[in-house]
């Protein structure tokens, strides 16, 4: 891949504790880079700070921490910058049901950006390319019509034109199917590619769901409370997970040629609040339990941070486990 | 049998129209069997697990005949579908949060129904609560919690919990993971599975996710505009899918490794039809890449397709078995 366009270095978002209760730490010093014309699959739990991750990206939220480059220039946080990066990098939300205003027709609703942008000179162009671009043809039929009078595909194509109208080269997409049937979530999808083979069009997709890694990214960073935990090329990662958490996920994958029930993840749900000393996965890891007393490593997993991921490396593999090198017993039979 | 349904038909008034959203529908299911409805939305298959229990709204009207455990559901009154709902048959609903109630505990919110039903004293109803939610893992020390103050698996986990409370034959389970995590998702899963397994209920699923369904259930049913199209044991329609719309949503989440959909989604384009219409012949072929001019014409009913399997495909009939798609399809496809 190509250098970097969106370049996250060491990105904090810490949300201030309400009523002395602990803070929680979102997003814990990320390191990740999408490079032009790349699509990234961010995976992770509820809960683990991707989509704190990709409203930060689009300047909804401001880090505690760290910087979020541009073409190789820091965002700032005064209101024209602000303004100028949104035209290049623009988010897409999950839920369009939601995302629509119910009294907005779809020309309003894709114009919105435009407008708020002061792009009002030739709006009808962009407002018709954007919808033609984002697959809904003709446009003419549509811009009338109202989000309940579309189908939830329809939807969805609608919020994304309304990303497309400002002509971005990075859009931020967070859970983009996850709210849709499963016919149409392959047409989105193929649209995310159509657009970056078509415009050049660079993505972040934020998801809990890992056949959408396989089905359209380059490159998949797996995040574990606040904290990216494994990243690379997909198929490496996918096929060849190393670290226990990622291996986790994909074994539990929904598989009808299975024979054998995988062993599930254990202990709590994670907690932003209460960040576990040392390696931050260790009360639920299978691979320490598996080694604890074997392994004079695992006593690192309990004392020791591991260290943060960097960003370099567009095309490698890296994982954040003390234990990296040692395979984990991910399985046990069905009938046990 | 436990539950025999014949020629089951549903349609809503709006308005002037009337939305026919299943259109003669049969199956059944023994004890501790097990059934998966698949199909988008609009197909029919969140109303045919709410028709089951006559939980349909009053614009609702319904023909046909459902059987549970001999007795005929359309009919009998309604003192006696209230006895069946929870001590018969239970629905999980999707979405835990909007289905239970805010502002009480989930220990009230299962106690209720076995107050209700199984004319028992309060301090019983306790007892079976403190075990309903060991049965389900979620600790009975949380029995005086408000759901905000649960996780969303939690919470559906507590679902399953009400919708066992009465200790009932039949349980519909209606999109149980959906917006779940998937190591959730699969708690959740593996919990449905061990209690079918334990105790013979028997199981409705709902879901769009084919891989999902085969994992829990033995059959599997998929609906379109209101039919089942394609039935038979879950792995094998799975692995062999005879109905183009199956193979489609069989298609539309990836098995990881499989290098056919590597940077390439499966998706189905077009939109289901307008169910205040008829349908002549094929309701699937104006979106079927396969089909030819027969489609649209042919009557079409679920025609043996293999052992224990069903397709409403005209190709599962030795006269159109080879039949080429039409060069329109073909070309449609391509473009």
């Amino acid at each position: 891949m190509s250098t970097p366009i969106l370049e996250i270095r060491d990105l904090r978002v810490t949300y201030r504790p309400q009523r002395r209760r602990r803070a929680a730490r979102a997003v814990d010093q990320v390191n990740l880079s999408i490079g032009s014309g790349e699509i990234v699959a961010l995976i992770g739990e509820s809960g683990c700070g991707k989509s704190t991750l990709a409203r930060a990206l689009v300047g909804l939220v401001k880090p505690t921490g760290g910087e979020i480059r541009y073409d190789g220039k820091p965002l700032g946080y005064h209101t024209s910058a602000l303004r100028r990066y949104r035209r290049n990098v623009q988010l897409v939300l999950q839920d369009p049901g939601g995302a629509l205003n119910p009294r907005q027709n779809v020309f309003d609703a894709v114009a919105e950006g435009p407008r708020l942008h002061g792009l009002r000179s030739d709006l009808n162009r962009r407002v018709y390319g954007a919808l033609e671009r984002a697959g809904i043809r003709p446009p003419e039929n549509f811009v009338a019509r109202y989000p309940h009078e579309l189908s939830g595909g329809q939807q969805q194509r609608v919020v994304i034109a309304g990303a497309l109208a400002l002509e971005p080269s990075v859009i931020v997409a967070d859970e983009p199917v996850s709210s849709l049937d499963a016919s149409v979530r392959g047409e989105i999808l193929r649209l995310i590619l159509d657009l970056r083979r078509d415009l050049g069009l660079s993505a972040l997709v934020v998801s809990h769901d890992l056949g959408l890694a396989w089905n359209i990214a380059d490159r998949v960073a797996v995040m574990y409370l606040g904290r990216i935990v494994e990243s690379g090329p997909v198929g490496d990662i996918l096929l060849h997970p190393r670290h226990p958490y990622t291996q986790a996920l994909i074994a539990v994958l929904p598989d009808a040629e299975r024979t054998v029930r995988p062993k599930l993840l254990g202990g709590e749900p994670p907690d932003p609040t209460m960040i576990p000393r040392g390696c931050r996965f260790h009360p639920r890891c299978a691979r320490r339990a598996a080694y604890d007393g074997k392994d004079p490593r695992t006593e690192l997993c309990t004392s020791t941070e591991v260290p943060v991921l960097a960003a370099q490396g567009l095309a490698g593999e890296m994982v954040a486990c003390h234990l990296a090198d040692v395979d984990t017993p991910v399985e046990v039979p069905v009938d046990e | 049998m436990l539950l025999e349904v014949e020629d089951l038909s549903v349609s809503y008034r709006t308005g002037r129209d009337s939305v026919r959203a299943v259109r003669g529908i049969s199956f059944q299911i023994g004890a501790g069997g097990t059934l998966a409805f698949a199909g988008e939305s609009g197909s029919g298959k969140s109303t045919v697990a709410l028709s089951l229990l006559r939980l349909l709204p009053a614009s609702a009207t319904m023909t046909g005949t459902v059987r549970f455990r001999g007795e005929s559901l359309l009919d009998v009154n309604w003192e006696m579908v209230r006895a069946v709902r929870w001590a018969g048959a239970s629905i999980v609903f999707q979405g835990a949060m909007s289905a239970l109630n805010p502002v009480r505990t989930i220990g009230q919110q299962i106690r209720e129904p076995i107050l209700l039903h199984e004319r028992v004293g309060e301090r019983a109803a306790r007892i079976r609560t403190a075990e309903l939610l060991d049965a389900v893992g979620v600790s009975e020390g949380r029995a005086g919690s408000y759901p905000h103050e649960l996780s969303g698996g939690q919470r559906q986990r507590v679902m399953i919990a009400m919708a066992l409370a009465c200790r009932p034959n039949l349980v519909i389970a209606d999109e149980p993971t959906t917006a779940l995590d998937v190591i959730v998702q699969a708690q959740i899963l593996n919990l449905l599975t061990d209690l079918v397994r334990d105790t013979q209920i028997g199981m409705i699923m709902i879901s769009h996710d084919l891989s999902v369904l085969a994992e829990t259930c033995d059959r599997m049913a998929i609906m379109y505009a209101g039919r089942i199209i394609e039935t038979g044991p879950s792995r094998d329609m799975i692995r062999r899918p005879l109905h183009p719309y199956t193979r489609a949503l069989a298609q539309a989440f990836p098995r990881i490794g499989d290098p056919g959909s590597r940077l390439a989604p499966a998706g189905l384009a077009g939109d289901p039809p307008d169910l205040r219409q008829d349908i002549d012949g094929c309701a699937f072929a104006p979106r079927c890449d396969v089909s030819f001019g027969d489609c649209t014409t042919h009557p079409i009913e679920l025609w043996p397709s293999g052992e224990r399997r069903e397709s409403a495909c005209l190709r599962a009939l030795p006269d159109f078995a080879n039949r080429l798609p039409d060069p329109a399809a073909v070309a449609e496809d391509a473009s």
